[in-house]
């Protein structure tokens, strides 16, 4: 069993990240309906500003940060824990979501008249809801408290989509409401067989019991099918292209950067602290074929769209294939344990410059939207002119879809393309070139088609605000910084591993 | 055959028939129906879990039950939203989801 930990000073934190976003969305409703942005900005400065404290907290101590609900030990009790990966990845979703929050206030800034609006108010609660479901995921350790908060992610996500109110957001937000309800309700019969077998579903405890009989592969199998469905895996991804493209830019951005993570990161831990080992290599090798046809199709179908949004949102389900590469190349690897490996390091490093890339590229293609007044590909003649910062972001976003230095996506498809070699998975070094030449494609076109001359009588440039630019070129900024990253396993992300506290 | 095993093929009927009609029923309601079967189902499943003890060993574990009224309280909130996104279709004049993927609105003022 596990020892018994005393709750750390620090342990208080992870319970603020949780509590702060849930209780300003409450407060939305008692105080500001008016003007929901006045609550929700300072939310989530206050969250980064927490997620940063916890982030700098574990890896100053070296050890992961635990709280125990009202002190009760698993598996009785609810444990939040925020170890290595956790912590960065609380980090990396607080500023996205926060910068998101500086860009939108454009977008569903309150009327100056102070009139109530649906629009603002609808859309920041929800920015607040899914702040509050995915540090849940993060810190949660006991697959039922996962389960509830990745229905509170899917609830958040999917009004999001439809705030437009249209008829083919409203299908695309229907569509992605039963592919996300059809992932959940498998993933919740896998927790019962779980249960049924072993009692218990605290993380931690099911690491150490758990046993290679049916009744295990199946619900992890049922697991991962469900957790796939959500994360938009070929092939069960076709909700995600009409839903990523109809919302508006700020909920793409954070649909396409983090919402989709958050199942992914499930399937990790599913993998490597709940599956008993060794894990099954037919397996392993299925998720990462499924992640390789992901990754040529849809980068294909990128090529082929004829609108901005959509073709980003297809380069979206392309760059998620790319995690689910990690399987194989880990338990290929000489590495005494998954996170010393280059192939995990690598998944990590590209699920973060994957969220900061994508996060400024749907917003940077919303700006030029909104300058050019629509977003054919083929008429983005003279957005070079007139969205310069915009599209420079765009620019710096592909780098790392594409993989080139000294983008953090390069780092990531490097250590990837490493392990693959180590492995002798030579299929997966394909896929990942192939990857990287179709994502140069489908990005140079909207780079040389902005540097056109514009169309003649075309109507005149709206103006688009300099926060948000900044914004946009911020995120794309740090997608760029991460490529300053070594190239191999980082000890940060290996704090706490292994599922035992 | 005892208890148990009853429930339990009971649950996997359930969630058999919800999961077909989830797949291939073309209407949303129909689908949103389905999806409450699968949830049924499960909730079974876990009351099954319960009356075996599960792993723990006690003769009647109550903790399964707690986690079914979570899971039915999520379940009912899914439907709502479901239900609330059909009645807009309905309003905007979209009978089914089957017809093929359209590209989002033009942007253009």
């Amino acid at each position: 069993m596990i020892p018994a930990q005393v709750t750390a000073p620090d342990g208080l934190l992870l319970i603020l990240a949780l509590f702060l976003p849930a209780v300003s969305l409450l407060a939305i409703f008692v105080l500001g309906l008016r003007r929901p942005e006045r609550i929700a900005l300072p939310t989530l400065a206050g969250g980064l500003v927490v997620a940063l404290i916890v982030a700098l907290q574990v890896g100053h101590s070296g050890q992961a940060a635990t709280y125990r609900l009202g002190g009760w030990l698993p598996p009785l009790g609810i444990t939040l824990r925020a170890d290595g990966l956790s912590a960065a990845l609380i980090a990396m979703a607080a500023l996205i979501l926060f910068v998101v929050a500086i860009y939108a206030r454009g977008n569903f800034g309150s009327e100056p008249d102070g009139a109530e609006s649906r629009q603002p108010m609808v859309f920041w609660t929800l920015l607040l809801g899914l702040a509050t479901a995915l540090n849940t995921v993060f810190l949660a350790q006991d697959l039922f408290s996962l389960f509830v908060a990745l229905e509170l992610l899917t609830f958040s996500a999917v009004p999001l989509v439809s705030l437009e109110g249209s008829r083919e957001t409203l299908r695309a937000a229907l569509r992605y409401l039963l592919f996300a309800l059809s992932g959940s309700v498998l993933y919740l019969i896998g927790v019962a067989l779980l249960y049924g077998a072993y009692g218990t579903l605290d993380i931690a405890s099911l690491h150490q019991v758990t046993r290679a009989d049916r009744a295990t592969s199946i619900a992890l199998g049922l697991m991962i099918a469900g957790l796939m469905a959500k994360a938009a895996l070929f092939p069960l991804h076709l909700w995600l292209p009409p839903a990523h493209a109809g919302a508006p830019a700020p909920a793409s951005a954070v649909l396409s950067a983090l919402v989709v993570k958050a199942p992914f990161f499930l399937i990790l831990r599913l993998w490597f602290d709940v599956a008993p080992q060794p894990q099954p290599a037919i397996a392993g090798t299925m998720l990462a074929a499924l992640g390789a046809v992901s990754i040529l199709v849809c980068s294909v179908l990128a090529l082929r769209q004829a609108r901005l949004k959509l073709m980003v949102a297809y380069s979206t389900v392309a760059q998620v294939g790319y995690l689910f590469l990690v399987f194989p190349l880990v338990m290929g690897s000489e590495a005494a344990v998954p996170w010393a490996s280059i192939g995990w390091t690598g998944g990590v490093l590209q699920l973060v410059s994957h969220a900061f890339a994508k996060a400024s590229m749907f917003l940077a293609a919303g700006l030029i939207a909104q300058a050019m007044g629509h977003d054919r590909i083929d008429d983005l003649g003279g957005a070079a002119q007139a969205v310069p910062i915009s599209l420079a972001a765009f620019a710096l976003a592909g780098l790392s879809l594409m993989g080139l230095p000294p983008a953090g996506g390069f780092v990531a498809k490097v250590m990837l393309l490493t392990a693959a070699v180590a492995t002798s998975n030579w299929w997966i070094a394909v896929t990942i070139l192939a990857g990287g030449l179709l994502a140069a494609g489908y990005v140079f076109r909207v780079i040389g088609k902005s540097f056109a001359e514009p169309a003649k009588g075309a109507p005149p440039r709206n103006a688009v605000a300099r926060s948000s630019e900044l914004a946009v070129l911020s995120l794309a900024a740090v997608a760029l910084m991460l490529g300053f990253l070594p190239l191999q396993p980082f000890a940060y992300l290996a704090i706490g591993q292994g599922g035992l506290p | 055959m005892n208890a148990p095993t009853l429930y339990g093929l009971c649950a996997a009927a359930l969630v058999g028939i919800g999961l077909f009609g989830l797949i291939l029923h073309p209407t949303p309601l129909r689908k949103v129906i389905s999806f409450n079967l699968v949830g049924c189902g499960t909730f079974l499943f876990f009351g099954v879990a319960a009356r075996r003890g599960a792993g723990a060993g006690f003769a009647g574990d109550p903790v399964p039950q707690a986690l079914v009224i979570t899971g039915i309280v999520v379940a009912f909130a899914a439907t709502a939203v479901a239900v609330a996104l059909i009645l807009r279709m309905l309003e905007a004049g979209v009978a089914t989801m089957d017809s093929r993927p359209e590209p989002p609105d033009d942007l253009s003022p």
